[in-house]
């Protein structure tokens, strides 16, 4: 059943479920953060689509164009964060921090400033632009640089909420958003903790079969896993494990104790992501079975959302797949 | 400012003992780069002796004025710099480049008073410049924002990327310095990737530009002044320098770009330096 605790969206399962993208949440922290008058916002030419065009509006002093200059974006974002201001900065992930790898790497992450990195179109789910726009390599890219967090939030409610977070913890950070429509799976009062990863899903029960731990909008396919799996007896636990660096190892380690058998749901390589990240901590201190939903080390290509979430093993049945794996290596 | 002949003169002295430091720094460090830090040794005896509002023994000053060295591999001659202006102790030069020292092969901030950012990588340091030139302007406050570059740096897409924002957003208190020494790591500048007309490109994008004799410290001084002075746009000083000047053997020669001399070259250099270019035959210590 769904954690009361989590206070979860009542129409999460119905078909009519209320959609909306990661970046517009982002969009409306930007707002919320920007009553802080240090918060400043880059755009690089995508000031509507990676929705900072109403922080632009609200807080014309504060916002800066930089054209389709990504690298220029982010060096001057490291100049404005030593001196005392807090960037954020927006583009497509592909780009930015992609393609400003190494700026990121020296000027932010070395130098330890206090700039966030809205990495935007995320995923597989970009679509139709195809692969050389739709960014799955993000996470492991910014996740081995040292002094980088990263968050990706599971909706536009939480990417309301991790804008607003990360605006307030000093680092640099990376905040990974993607593009299209998606459930809106949590509420205003669902608890959101940089750092902390709680359960979407706790079969009833002491025991559990196996633990699902996932980021980001595909753990709404984790939940209709979860939901299936349980008419065939199968009991699960889904994590939201929105922080992928620090990684919540104590939650995960906990449910993974009693699972026995680990399942890791993400729209991204199944090398150095998520699933990267807990394989890492399970080898370390709890050796278990584990089985990667992601995508297997390919680039995509130009479609529907849902055909390449189909296309590329992402879809509520590749992880009810996985999960059976998993239990029979236990 | 009145600048008296008496102080200009010191100021070559300082530039001479910045030399003489950069010599013996990289000698003991085995490796390191030779010729942008004896080519810009006047100018940074200029701003760390002249030009700059800073407080040595008060690095983080709010109201200092900050030097971005965007070049950041001829940062023996800004540590010379710093130590002899007081950041930090003269003996800490030898450390350069050795385990657990504070003065890392490329500038790093949090390692080294003195030291505003982390650069060394190519083309970084101009947009980071004209990023504290901008939180400075949100905040009204007065200081002003040097950045010291190569001339082989414009090769980088960041390095234009910057150049059109700081036009775009007329940055008034950002002062750019070029070392137009015409050298990088494979050779001349105008055989690797031709970079000119250097003049009419900044002009294009929105700033004003100077060129001096770099080795002029009051022609460099008075550049620095005129910038001050134009209150609508960034401004380029294209400083002409001569790669490793003051050492007969390296001045004008690529190849001492990115190496060290050896214990022999080094007696040799100083020799020259502790000289002047032979004005004066008994040397100092």
């Amino acid at each position: 059943m769904l954690n009361p605790d989590a206070k979860l969206n009542h129409d999460i399962f119905s078909k009519h479920v209320e959609e909306a993208p990661t970046r517009d949440g982002y969009g409306h922290g930007l707002l919320e953060a920007g009553k802080e008058k240090n918060v400043v916002v880059l755009s690089a030419d995508l000031e509507e689509s990676t929705r900072c065009h109403w922080f632009a509006k609200v807080y014309p002093e504060r916002f800066f164009e930089c054209g389709v200059a990504e690298q220029g974006m982010t060096t001057i974002a490291a100049g404005l964060a030593v001196a005392g201001k807090i960037p954020f900065i927006s583009s497509y992930a592909n780009f930015c921090p992609g393609r400003t790898w190494e700026q990121v790497r020296t000027t932010i992450c070395y130098n330890n400033a206090n700039v966030k990195i809205a990495g935007n179109h995320a995923g597989i789910s970009v679509g139709p632009d195809g692969a050389t726009h739709q960014a799955t390599e993000d996470i492991a890219i910014m996740r081995s640089l040292p002094n980088m967090k990263v968050v990706v939030p599971c909706d536009s409610i939480e990417a309301q909420k991790a804008t607003m977070a990360v605006s307030q913890i000093y680092g640099p950070m990376y905040l990974r958003l993607q593009r299209e429509k998606t459930p809106v799976m949590t509420t205003k009062e669902t608890p959101f903790v940089f750092g902390k990863a709680y359960p979407l899903w706790v079969s009833k029960g002491k025991e559990i079969d196996v633990l699902i731990i996932g980021a980001g909008p595909l753990l709404h396919n984790a939940l209709l896993a979860a939901k299936e799996l349980e008419k065939e007896r199968i009991r699960s636990v889904v994590l939201n494990s929105h922080t992928i660096k620090p990684l919540d190892e104590k939650e995960i380690l906990n449910w993974a104790k009693k699972a026995g058998a680990v399942v890791t749901v993400e729209e991204h390589n199944i090398i150095g992501g998520l699933g990267g990240a807990v394989a890492e901590l399970l080898t370390g201190k709890l050796p278990l079975p584990l089985e990667r939903v992601g995508i297997r080390d390919v680039y995509g290509e130009s479609g529907k959302p849902e055909e390449l979430i189909r296309k590329y093993h992402l879809d509520v049945k590749d992880v009810v797949v996985a999960v059976k794996k998993v239990i029979k290596r236990k | 400012m009145y600048l008296s002949h008496h102080r200009i003169k010191d100021l070559y002295e300082v530039a001479n003992r910045l030399r003489e430091d950069v010599i013996e720094m990289l000698v003991e460090a085995g490796s390191g780069h030779s010729a942008g830090p004896l080519g810009m040794a006047d100018i940074f005896a200029a701003m760390y002796f002249y030009v700059l509002n800073h407080k040595p023994k008060n690095p983080n000053w709010p109201l200092r004025d900050r030097l971005i060295l965007s070049n950041g591999h001829i940062c023996p001659i800004q540590y010379a710099a710093l130590a002899r202006s007081g950041y930090f102790p003269l003996k800490e030069l030898s450390t350069l480049r050795k385990i657990n020292s504070r003065l890392q092969g490329h500038p790093h901030r949090g390692s080294l008073p003195g030291v505003e950012t982390t650069s060394g990588p190519l083309g970084s340091g101009l947009a980071q410049a004209i990023g504290m030139a901008l939180a400075a302007k949100l905040n009204n406050e007065r200081h002003r924002i040097y950045c010291m570059m190569s001339d082989g740096e414009h090769d980088e897409g960041n390095t234009w990327e910057a150049v059109m924002f700081a036009g775009k957003n007329k940055l008034n208190n950002l002062t750019a310095v070029m070392d137009r020494n015409n050298i990088q790591i494979d050779g001349f500048t105008e055989n690797v990737m031709p970079l000119e007309p250097l003049r009419d490109k900044y002009e294009a994008f929105g700033w004003e530009v100077i060129d001096v004799d770099g080795h002029n410290i009051e022609e460099f001084i008075s550049a620095i002044w005129e910038a001050k002075a134009i209150y609508e746009k960034p401004t380029m000083i294209i400083a002409h320098t001569i790669p490793g000047k003051g050492v007969d053997f390296m001045e004008r020669k690529y190849e001492w770009h990115g190496i060290p001399p050896n214990k022999e070259q080094a007696r040799e250099a100083l020799s020259q330096l502790r000289k002047l270019g032979g004005k004066i035959k008994s040397e100092h210590e």
